[in-house]
């Protein structure tokens, strides 16, 4: 079936199967493959994007109900010219080793910022607790989101 | 397989009779992992993300009316935060900000498991739910809605539109065991009221029994109801934590969350 | 030939010099969701592989029944054993496992038969549509029992590789190691037994590659691996092909931590592939992963530690028993490595150490971070806190009295030199300051039981644990371990560095260019990506010997690569190097004593102290702190050698706390995230971590190996902590909340 969705404000159309996720269609039909495949039952949050403005796992999401939706990806965050500012913080505080979860812990930063531009330090744990990494141990992943929030 | 996306709650039902086998789905926090994993092949889909008629929450005189597409986001604030205290507290428990963004307190009907978080506070509550389809309306209680382990009350041709709650103002809190601090299936959880007003004490758990249960007791007898609860559930060992612990576990929950909503 | 998506790790411009770490040259693209995994890869025409596994743990195979399967639509190639072209049996260390299943299965999720289809529901279908009729054996699944019961492979695969000749059945390997005088005793004797659970490595990224015919009877294969010229040399033979015919190609790595050091769907993706006429790309989804790579050995060990009234160690009897599962994997290091370090750091001058890995039907065991001594560490730490508490002495300065230094003798009789510093390390760890308990009330996420909201304070004990451990860096007993880089200078400037070393997250790549701009003096350098096709094998990622062997041969290879300019005035310059550490030598087989000047070339130390809370009604734990110190040698970029400290540290809580492959008869009970726990954001304590630079004096730059030694001591000190808190004994890891609260 067709669907038409809006991916990093581009007006998209994908063909897809019906029990198809969300994640599939932007990975294998859409050529954004940066939401990533961990586990694909929402227990890793390795491929979490925006739909609607609003952070959720697209494996758990049917490519049908994205169809007239706008989602965003880490795709569409910033370009190897201009990273953005999340996406630098990142980088800059170690918090990127295997990178696997890395794209959907991005997404939660940037969705956690937007809505609270200066969290505690249990506001972002609690808003990345539904990301998996097994290589940092989080530690540089906080030191990240700190050095990226509003002081 | 075919995905109908209804845009009015007459259409979603109308569709469903016409083909009984297909499955709903709305925060496809449990259908889409069955999906994912190969576990269920449905002739097809019916997408509710649409029907506006299953969002939101209203009031219909006393009694607070959850729509059946609740996201439990929307569940941890405003009015269900206020009087629904426990059932805001389960919502907070629930997977992760991820999963409670699309979870919703319907899917939990739904799916009917003994593990549902939000379960146990509606039970407590004395909850109605209300079913719909082309043939009418009906409404059952929490209890007789939720039939066996993952089984219901519904009809193929059924969906269920709202849970209806005259909130109790009762002291009341949520409380979950996990094997870990974030992203659990509860090993145990409880959701305990104490209701000064009905001189009632209240506790629903989950995970330790083929279904939810509620126990009730008179206010006065405060000293047996953590032995009471254990007594009260029909544990089993599994992956995730053995009989004798859950039914220990449940009297410590007990008699903290006595100690809490007696303060 | 078609078109496949594949990142080049990129340069970047930095400051040169050794002492400047070069940015990761991989961050960026990861952080943008450009980095491509070998999950991400396409070419264009290809196929879908999936792969038939067995249900059963034994089973003799009586039928496999492919009609339906190949008429299905959109299938292109089924396959069994039948239609492998050459050798039917591949292995790191023993050619024991079936490429597909031949007459029976060892194993749940054995893998039995291939399927290539055009979309992957398509490969699923027809997968299903395969009728195998199986006949259910009894399988072997205590590892205690398996040493009496019918032998999982009566032809004894592993027996005459110089190893010990033991007649019990299913003993994959076993070792003795007689040290001093055995029956010395001491003033006070403590004995335990201690159990470990199975763990998985659980890394991100799933099994997947693409393998793509070159349309001359070879194969390029693009897939996450740990060492990709072992890959090729057990691919090429299965395939009926030579060497240079099989390319292995590096795609981008989610992980690994030991469980891509075997093969998972390489070959079967390249059968396909060749049967087929189509690139073929295979994707294992996580219930899948978990029967698709091998797992951390559980283990048994039975100890007793006799020390004198004044805290000496005077005679260590240890018994470990380990199960290696199916099929042989690693195992056989894996026991070498579990009695070498069994001890722990300490000088004991009377030991007798026995080491056996068994075969059972369970999931076959093998490579993962910490590779033995995790579990060993775990029982010898145990065993020294009980010493200390029977002796009145401190349990840290019990760990200094006794710390091994070098000069000193091994239990395997090779006397420690180069770097060691054990005492430094565990007063390092010891003095850094405890963070005062906080106070309550607290958000119910600051306590244990986390958001599940069940205390608020009640039944809440603070405890303190500390533990020490150490282990080999590289490859050991006379494994001949060498690592080859290749550099290229052109003319204009520009640098190229060829190695076939495996980036799987460490940092390896901005460690190798870090060390060529030193050594060639210029940033214009490229890295480019791994593949067998360009350049000798760099060994495998993993014994914590990456960082060390790839410094050794680029800086051989650039130091060369100038030479050679010199040499001849200017031009272009073509060098590869291959570069070894000092060589090592085996136990022998009946005394467990070194048969030469080492063993092991370098160990390293790492020593932890943890501060937990638990609720002790209900046998919930949140770690609170950790302060960490370990002996890195040269730490040539402090923020990836930190990260592995930290990552390390969360794999040994997850083993502690939560991680445990759950078995029941022979099968795999909690193969997904969601019954197979790792620890999220709010399960992981701040680290402090004390770096103890000791340069080891014979490793390039003086570095050594930092990512297994946190894992090593990690879980030890956790549950040390716990014990602390509790006052339970503890003697499993993971804990369970039932032996918390006293039910068993």
């Amino acid at each position: 079936m067709k669907i038409e969705l809006t991916v990093n404000g581009e007006r998209r159309e994908a063909d897809v199967w019906g029990g198809e996720s969300l994640l599939f269609a932007l990975r294998d039909q859409l050529g954004l493959p940066g939401s990533k495949n961990a586990c694909e039952q929402g227990e890793c949050g390795s491929c979490s994007v925006l739909l609607d403005g609003e952070l959720v796992c697209s494996c758990l999401v049917l490519a049908a109900q994205a169809d007239g939706h706008e989602v965003v990806t880490v795709e569409g965050l910033g370009t190897p010219e201009s990273l953005h500012r999340v996406q630098e913080a990142f980088v800059a505080a170690g918090a990127v080793q295997c990178g696997f979860c890395t794209p959907g812990l991005v997404m939660a930063t940037v969705g956690l910022l937007e809505h609270t531009p200066s969290p505690t330090d249990d506001e972002i744990r609690e808003a990345l607790s539904g990301n998996l990494c097994r290589c940092t141990g989080y530690q540089k992943i906080f030191d990240a989101v700190r050095a990226a929030a509003t002081p | 397989m075919d995905v109908h996306t209804p845009h009015t709650l007459g259409e979603a039902l109308r569709t469903k009779a016409d083909l009984p086998e297909a499955r709903f789905v709305q925060g496809g926090t449990d259908v889409l992992v069955e999906l994912n994993f190969d576990r269920s092949r449905p002739p097809a889909l019916i997408n509710l993300n649409e029907v506006a008629e299953l969002r939101g929450v209203h009031r219909d005189d006393g009694t607070l009316v959850l729509g059946s597409g609740l996201t439990y986001s929307l569940a941890m604030t405003g009015v269900v935060a206020e009087e629904l205290p426990a059932l805001a507290e389960a919502s907070r428990t629930v997977g992760s900000p991820q999963i409670r963004n699309r979870g919703t307190i319907g899917g939990n009907l739904g799916t009917a498991s003994p593990a549902g978080d939000a379960l146990p506070p509606l039970l407590a509550e004395g909850a109605e739910v209300e079913i719909v389809s082309v043939r009418g309306e009906r409404r059952l209680p929490l209890s007789e809605f939720l039939v066996g382990v993952k089984r219901n009350a519904l009809e193929p041709d059924e969906l269920i539109r709202a849970v209806r709650i005259r909130p109790s103002r009762a002291k009341q809190t949520f409380m979950k065991v996990g094997p870990r601090n974030a992203m659990v299936i509860s090993v145990c959880s409880l959701a305990l009221e104490v209701d000064r007003e009905r001189g009632e004490l209240r506790a629903a758990f989950g995970s330790a029994a083929p279904t939810v249960r509620l126990v009730t007791a008179p206010l006065g007898e405060t000293e047996g109801f953590p032995a009471l609860v254990a007594a009260s559930a029909s544990p089993i060992d599994d992956v995730r934590g053995t009989a004798a612990y859950r039914r220990h576990a449940l009297e410590v929950l007990t008699r903290r969350a006595l100690e809490r909503c007696l303060a | 030939m078609t078109e496949v998506e594949v990142q080049t790790l990129a340069e970047a411009r930095v400051e040169v010099g050794i002492a400047t770490p070069a940015a990761r040259p991989d961050a960026p693209p990861k952080v943008l969701g450009r980095f491509a995994y070998s999950s991400d890869l396409e070419a264009a025409g290809m196929l879908w592989g999936h792969t038939v596994r067995s249900p059963h743990a034994h089973a003799r195979i009586v039928s496999i029944d492919i009609t339906r399967a190949v008429t299905m639509p959109g299938v292109h190639a089924v396959l069994t054993h039948d239609d492998v072209p050459g050798r039917k049996t591949y292995g790191l260390e023993f050619a024991d496992q079936p490429v597909l299943a031949v007459d029976r299965v060892r194993y749940y999720g054995e893998a039995v038969a291939v399927v290539a289809a055009e979309h992957p529901e398509q490969a699923r279908r027809a997968a299903e549509a395969i009728v195998v009729g199986y006949e259910p054996l009894e399988p072997v699944v205590d590892p205690e029992r398996a040493l009496e019961q019918a032998p999982v492979h009566p032809e004894r695969p592993t027996m005459g590789h110089g190893y010990r000749d033991d007649p019990r059945s299913n003993v994959l390997r076993s070792m003795v190691i007689t040290h001093g005088d055995p029956d010395a005793e001491g003033d006070v004797t403590v004995r335990g037994y201690y159990e470990t659970a199975s763990q998985d490595q659980a890394f991100l990224g799933p099994e997947s590659g693409i393998a793509i015919p070159d349309g001359e009877g070879g194969i390029d294969i693009h897939v996450a691996t740990q060492w990709l010229h072992v890959d090729r040399d057990q691919v090429a033979p299965c395939l009926g092909l030579a060497p240079e015919q099989v390319r292995i190609h590096l795609a981008g790595v989610g992980g690994a931590f030991g469980g891509r050091e075997d093969l998972s769907m390489q070959i079967h993706a390249g059968l396909l592939a060749l049967h087929a006429d189509r690139p073929v790309k295979m994707v294992y989804n996580r219930e899948e992963s978990f029967t698709g790579h091998v797992h951390r050995h559980p283990s048994r060990v039975w100890a007793e530690h006799r020390a004198s009234r004044d805290g000496r160690l005077v005679c260590v009897h240890m018994k470990i028993l380990l199960d290696g599962g199916a099929y042989a994997s690693s195992s056989a290091a894996v026991i070498s490595n579990a009695v070498s370090f069994a001890l722990g750091p300490y000088r004991v001058d009377n030991a007798r150490i026995d080491g056996t890995v068994v075969y059972t039907n369970n999931p076959p065991c093998g490579a993962m971070r910490g590779f033995g001594a995790v579990q060993t560490c775990f029982a010898a730490e145990a065993q020294m806190d009980r010493l200390a508490a029977e002796l009145g002495i401190d349990p840290i300065e019990l760990r200094l009295l006794n710390a091994i230094e070098p000069g000193d003798t091994l239990p395997t009789g090779q006397v420690m030199t180069g770097s060691l510093p054990v005492a430094e390390v565990i007063r390092a760890a010891a003095a850094i300051p405890i963070p005062e308990a906080e106070p309550l009330p607290r958000d119910p996420i600051r306590l244990p039981g986390g958001a599940g909201n069940t205390t608020r304070g009640e039944g809440v004990h603070r405890g303190v644990g500390f533990a020490v451990g150490f282990k080999n860096i590289c490859f050991s007993e006379g494994f001949d371990d060498y690592c080859s880089a290749r550099v290229q200078l052109h003319a204009d400037g520009m640098a190229v560095v060829h190695c076939a070393a495996a980036e799987v997250g460490q940092g390896l790549g901005g460690v190798i260019l870090q060390v060529a701009r030193a050594e060639l003096g210029t940033d214009d350098v490229v890295l480019e990506t791994s593949t067998t096709a360009t350049v000798g094998s760099a060994g495998s990622t993993s014994a914590s010997r990456m960082t060390w062997m790839a410094a050794g041969a680029v800086r051989d290879a650039c130091r060369a690569a100038l030479e050679a300019r010199a040499a001849q005035g200017g031009g272009d310059v073509d060098v590869e190097r291959v570069y070894r550490h000092l060589p090592t030598w085996a136990l022998d087989p009946e005394t467990g004593q070194v048969t030469g000047e080492r063993a092991h070339v370098a160990l390293a130390t790492c020593a932890m102290r943890v501060i937990v809370e638990v609720d002790v009604d209900l046998g919930l734990t949140r770690v609170v702190w950790i302060g960490a110190a370990q002996d890195v040698g040269r730490a040539l970029n402090p923020q990836s050698v930190t990260g592995q400290i930290e990552g390390g540290t969360a794999q040994g809580i997850g083993l502690a706390l939560m991680e445990e492959i759950q078995v029941r008869d022979g099968r795999i009970a909690n193969a997904s995230f969601t019954d197979y726990l790792l620890p999220t954001a709010l399960d992981m304590p701040p680290v402090e971590s004390v770096l103890i630079e000791d340069p080891q004096p014979d490793a390039p730059y003086g570095v050594k190996g930092v990512g297994e030694p946190p894992t090593v001591v990690s879980t030890a000190a956790v549950v040390a902590a716990m014990r602390d808190a509790t006052g339970k004994p503890l003697r499993r890891a993971p804990v369970r909340p039932d032996e918390i609260v006293g039910l068993t």
